[in-house]
């Protein structure tokens, strides 16, 4: 295995929580609501993926747990939200600070013991293309997952007559509900959505990237997930390009700290989140961009008038 | 059969003020459950958590100390989002207030005359507001959402203080561990009392009292709530939006670098690697449950701060971890957004279904 090999599937690894957590978003806020629990959801993920796992020996059951977990907490801000027209933004927030409390409470007596990682599994052909087929097709199978959804949710949002729907509804739900679509009820399924990928996303933190749960292990890819989502202007295959561009900086800082160039750990650590405040300037500043693909109602609270 | 929103005619004042209340009694009704739900006797643990904390001297202290950089920051927090501008960053306006407030002490420990300590608390509000200056920059000249910038800025100053004091300022008398020198007497804030309470407290009461005058009373107050309710009848009054971004976060910069600088000299002595418990975070929910008001935040700030030493004696009476004090924090915030509900909405059971087109 050369070095080039190596650093991509590392690559591969660091870009797939985020790819997974930003997917679940993009449905979201294409729906027009704004979830800043993101992190919450994922750190949630990440705890209940892990606990499940160890205490059942599978980590099939960690992956269903971190789903769960997610979607739990999702179905909370959903009720919130939805059920009582809260201030989305500050709901979003208490979901984090809840989703992260509540991760440090039951992942206390998870700290220190090993984890159960996933194993890979090679797609027979494909895996022994050189160089690629280490890379991309000799995975553990929630990195084909996040390739899968992906497909998923572009031929949901633009080829399908329900994602035609949540776009409508994202876009000018006063409009969609005299059309007679249940706006609240889609936007709570998309919020559902979006939980269970944030907490995929968390629990393969814990389960394939790094096998043990740490407190807040989620280091803020949840914030960095929600800024993929502006930053590929609400469009999966963009939000691709986004995702494994995050993952190598990250990959690259690592890099820099094992190669010892004498620059402190702490700057390099913080690259991803420098990276993150300028790709949001430099996609800020193409407003046109940004105005043709955000849906129009987002954070907006809906309240149905009969 | 359903349950619905429908819009009251206008506020509700009676929910206005009861909602709080309302906030805090449901949040103590879950807080029962889950001490059930692990174990503890539910009216042990309320009373250990919330009860106990009031009834000792010294406790009533530490009440004040944590309470002091809540509701400073939170003073700052609730201009901002009156003004409708989402400043998530306090945290790390918080930290850099700490550590640009303490370069006179740390780079030049020897200047030890009374002008010293009122010159780092000047450098800490100057540290925050620059650290705040970034995100409202990033929002006027780029339109870059301020929650994200303001919100990563948290991580990269948590950073940077991690390098400093195991870095370059890492105290050459301290046997290796990751601390600044200690500060000298000249560099601390006053004590007040017999514990760690110190004259930050009655500062913080200053900035409540000219927040509540500002609001309530002045042209800039009335340009804050209108611009946040309504920004176009703003724009036609002549205000700008822009400058209201920038005046809010430089604000709540501001005065979270006072309450950083103010912690950091007065309860701690020195730098560490984290000198806040989320005081940036928990400032957010003490803005909401004061109602963004800065008397509500006085309040509402004792009662976070009965939240943290109430789970800090949790750890030592119960057995039960002290991250439950997060746990309360963000039920409570949920709790009094879904109450806030009530003051514009009420409920009405509806049975038929509506009709459609």
């Amino acid at each position: 295995m050369d070095f080039l090999e190596a650093f991509l599937i590392t690559v591969v690894t660091a870009s797939t929580p985020l790819l997974l957590a930003a997917l679940g978003e993009l449905i979201v806020e294409r729906s027009g609501v704004l979830n800043l629990g993101v992190e919450g959801m994922m750190v949630m993920g990440a705890v209940c993926g892990f606990g499940a796992a160890l205490l059942s020996g599978n980590p099939w059951l960690g992956v269903l747990a971190a789903i769960l977990a997610g979607m739990a907490l999702a179905a909370l801000f959903g009720v919130l939200t939805m059920g009582f027209a809260t201030n989305q933004v500050a709901t979003g927030l208490a979901l984090t600070l809840l989703g992260i409390g509540l991760s440090g409470l039951v992942g206390e007596s998870f700290i220190g013991k090993p984890g159960r990682a996933m194993q890979a599994l090679p797609i027979p052909l494909l895996s022994e293309i050189p160089l690629i087929g280490p890379v991309l097709f000799a995975r553990d199978p929630l990195v084909y997952l996040s390739f899968g959804l992906l497909a998923l949710v572009s031929w949901f949002l633009f080829r399908s007559k329900p994602g035609l729907i949540l776009r409508a509804i994202g876009d000018n739900p006063e409009s969609a509900h005299m059309l007679g679509y249940p706006v609240l009820r889609v936007r709570f399924l998309a919020i559902l959505f979006g939980g269970g990928m944030a907490g995929l996303g968390g629990g393969y933190l814990s389960l394939a990237y790094t096998p043990l749960w740490a407190e807040g292990m989620t280091a803020g890819r949840g914030w960095i997930a929600l800024a993929l989502v502006v930053f590929a202007t609400w469009l999966p295959s963009r939000l691709l390009a986004g995702a494994y561009l995050f993952g190598l900086m990250t990959i690259l800082g690592f890099h820099a700290q094992a190669a010892g160039l004498g620059i402190p750990s702490q700057f390099l650590s913080s690259l991803p989140y420098l990276a993150t405040i300028v790709v949001l300037v430099i996609i800020s500043r193409r407003k046109a961009l940004v105005a043709a693909h955000s849906p129009a109602s987002i954070g907006r609270s809906f309240v149905p008038t009969h | 059969m359903r349950l619905e929103l429908e819009k009251r005619p206008e506020r509700s004042a009676r929910m206005a003020i009861a909602s709080p209340f309302l906030a805090v009694a449901l949040t103590l009704v879950v807080g029962a459950m889950i001490f059930a739900a692990i174990g503890v006797n539910p009216a042990r643990g309320l009373y250990v958590l919330f009860v106990e904390p009031l009834t000792q001297g010294w406790s009533l202290q530490e009440l004040v100390v944590k309470a002091t950089p809540l509701v400073l920051i939170a003073c700052g927090l609730l201009v901002c989002y009156l003004a409708n501008t989402w400043n998530i960053g306090a945290e790390g306006q918080f930290v850099m207030g700490g550590v640009v407030g303490s370069i006179l002490p740390v780079l030049l420990p020897d200047f030890a005359n009374p002008l010293t300590l009122p010159l780092m608390l000047v450098m800490g509000v100057l540290g925050g507001m620059a650290w705040a200056a970034i995100p409202a920059f990033l929002k006027v000249r780029f339109g870059t959402n301020e929650i994200l910038t303001s919100l990563m800025l948290v991580y990269v100053a948590q950073l940077f203080l991690d390098w400093l004091v195991r870095g370059p300022w890492r105290d050459p008398a301290g046997y290796n561990f990751p601390e600044s020198r200690v500060f000298s007497a000249a560099a601390s804030m006053p004590v007040l009392g017999d514990g760690r309470m110190s004259i930050g407290a009655i500062i913080a009461l200053l900035v409540v009292a000219a927040l509540a005058v500002l609001l309530s009373r002045t042209l800039k107050g009335f340009e804050i709530k209108v611009l946040g309710q309504a920004p176009r009848a703003g724009a036609f009054a002549g205000f700008s939006q822009k400058k209201m971004v920038v005046f809010a976060f430089l604000l709540a910069g501001g005065l979270a670098g006072l309450a950083g600088i103010m912690e950091v000299s007065g309860s701690i002595g020195q730098l560490l690697p984290t000198i806040s418990p989320g005081y940036g975070f928990a400032a957010i929910i003490v803005a909401f449950l004061g109602r963004l008001n800065p008397l509500g935040a006085l309040v509402a700030g004792l009662v976070l701060a009965l939240s943290y030493i109430g789970g800090e004696s949790a750890q030592i009476a119960l057995g039960v971890s002290e991250k439950i004090t997060r746990v309360f924090q963000g039920m409570l915030l949920f709790f009094v957004l879904a109450c806030d509900t009530l003051i514009l909405y009420r409920f009405r059971l509806v049975r038929s279904a509506p009709a459609t087109a």
